[in-house]
């Protein structure tokens, strides 16, 4: 069964992170097609999360095609379309990381370094694609 | 959901204690369904708001509806539909489980018993302990258990978990959304801390010094405010949306706006703003009238 995490000091709004942590893992393969989520319920109980939280986040999930509910079933897996992140596009991508990271260290950075220049340039390649 | 389906619409209350007022303007609409976190410093009005929305308390001025009925007016039948768990979560401490539980019955137009025995079964809390004898955990499981015993369409809980160690806190939040998910209960809860509300809200109403500064559905409230970082200004902000707070360091402007966009100057950056740090800025203005800020689906 898929656990759900919450990290409140993160700044990520709760039913943000939920649906982060699904695609995540389908994209990584830890979810499978056909996997039930855990029902609205038990993620209540396990996190004291507000049932509205969770419920937006299953919808949201539902309208990216993630997956679907299926009344007085749950909520399952699709198929899909995009194909899941091959491992060796993922292991490739996990070493340029890492490489990328080396050397910031190396020259000089520090965690919080890494972190603000990452973020500087995240949303500047955003905001170009976006423009 | 109509307009009818409000737990809770205030108009105008105030309440005035021989030694001013606690409570003015007080005007909200707040909707059923959902979790209402109402945020303040100590002696904000806090309590005096929740006792007024559970009828222990007649206001000054103004009126107070909970589901559409009249609060003042006091019937048991509406009254019978509001929970209310006090501060503390008082019980009384000579009475077993089992005799509390029987009091509650005795008490009440509507009470569960086999499901308030159903969930302290669960919790592993025994009927014959005395209520004095149970951890301050167990006491306000118990006081919950009661609470939800009534199956009240609304549950108002004054700082409920203020008290609680951080494991009793959570293992109280997960009993308190439990019974949110099973569905038919509104909940309003007062707290003074900050931290942890955005996973179990939906809903919140800050209170300051006896008025409503703050009010909206969390998720809009976000949306709507951001904060720009940017060269020191101190001149030409209109353009930004409304400044709910301005600090200024020797070189750089950060500023939380309400429905602004980033402003056009150059070297600025927009960011989202965590909850507790609009909580926190609203907290921090000074007290004016009528300067309110309302959103959502019932603004």
């Amino acid at each position: 069964m898929f656990i759900f995490r919450l990290d409140t000091h993160s700044g990520v709004p709760p039913y943000l992170q939920l649906v982060q942590q699904v695609r995540q893992a389908v994209l990584l393969g830890f979810l499978q097609p056909g996997d039930r989520l855990p029902l609205i319920r038990e993620v209540v109980e396990d996190l004291a999360i507000n049932p509205n939280t969770v419920a937006k986040a299953y919808r949201q999930l539902e309208q990216e095609n993630l997956v679907t509910g299926r009344p007085g079933q749950g909520t399952f897996v699709n198929e899909q379309q995009s194909a899941v992140m091959s491992a060796s596009t993922y292991t490739s991508l996990h070493r340029g990381l890492a490489t990328w990271l080396r050397r910031a260290y190396a020259a000089g950075l520090d965690e919080q370094a890494v972190d603000a220049l990452f973020t500087s340039v995240h949303q500047q390649t955003r905001n170009e694609d976006v423009a | 959901m109509t307009a009818t389906e409000l737990a809770l619409r205030t108009d105008g209350v105030g309440k005035r204690y021989r030694k001013g007022w606690a409570l003015r303007d007080c005007t909200l609409a707040l909707p059923a369904g959902g979790v209402i976190a109402l945020v303040g410093p100590n002696g904000a009005g806090k309590t005096t708001l929740l006792r007024l929305v559970v009828g222990l308390l007649a206001p000054s001025t103004g009126t107070v509806q909970v589901l559409g009925h009249d609060v003042t007016a006091s019937t048991p039948q509406t009254l019978s539909r509001i929970g209310f768990l006090a501060q503390d979560h008082p019980l009384y401490k000579r009475f077993t489980v089992a005799e509390m539980l029987r009091f509650g019955r005795a008490c009440n137009l509507r009470f569960d018993q086999g499901l308030a025995e159903r969930r302290l079964a669960k919790l592993g809390i025994p009927l014959d302990r005395r209520a004095g004898t149970l951890s301050g955990g167990q006491q306000a499981q118990v006081a919950l258990a009661l609470a939800l015993a009534k199956r009240p369409d609304l549950l108002v809980l004054d700082e409920p978990v203020a008290s609680l160690d951080p494991l009793a806190r959570h293992e109280f939040l997960q009993v308190l959304m439990g019974a949110v998910a099973e569905g038919g209960v509104t909940v309003l809860f007062s707290s003074h801390v900050v931290h942890e509300l955005e996973r179990v809200c939906d809903h919140l109403v800050v209170l300051n010094h006896g008025r409503v500064t703050l009010t909206g559905d969390i998720d809009t409230l976000l949306a709507e405010h951001r904060l720009l970082v940017g060269p020191r200004t101190a001149t030409d902000l209109d353009r930004a949306g409304t400044v709910v707070e301005a600090v200024h360091s020797d070189r750089h402007t950060t500023l939380l706006v309400r429905d602004g966009g980033i402003p056009a100057a150059p070297g600025w950056q927009a960011r989202p703003v965590a909850l507790e740090d609009l909580v926190l800025a609203y907290l921090r203005r000074p007290s004016e009238p009528s300067a309110a800020v309302t959103s959502g689906v019932a603004a």
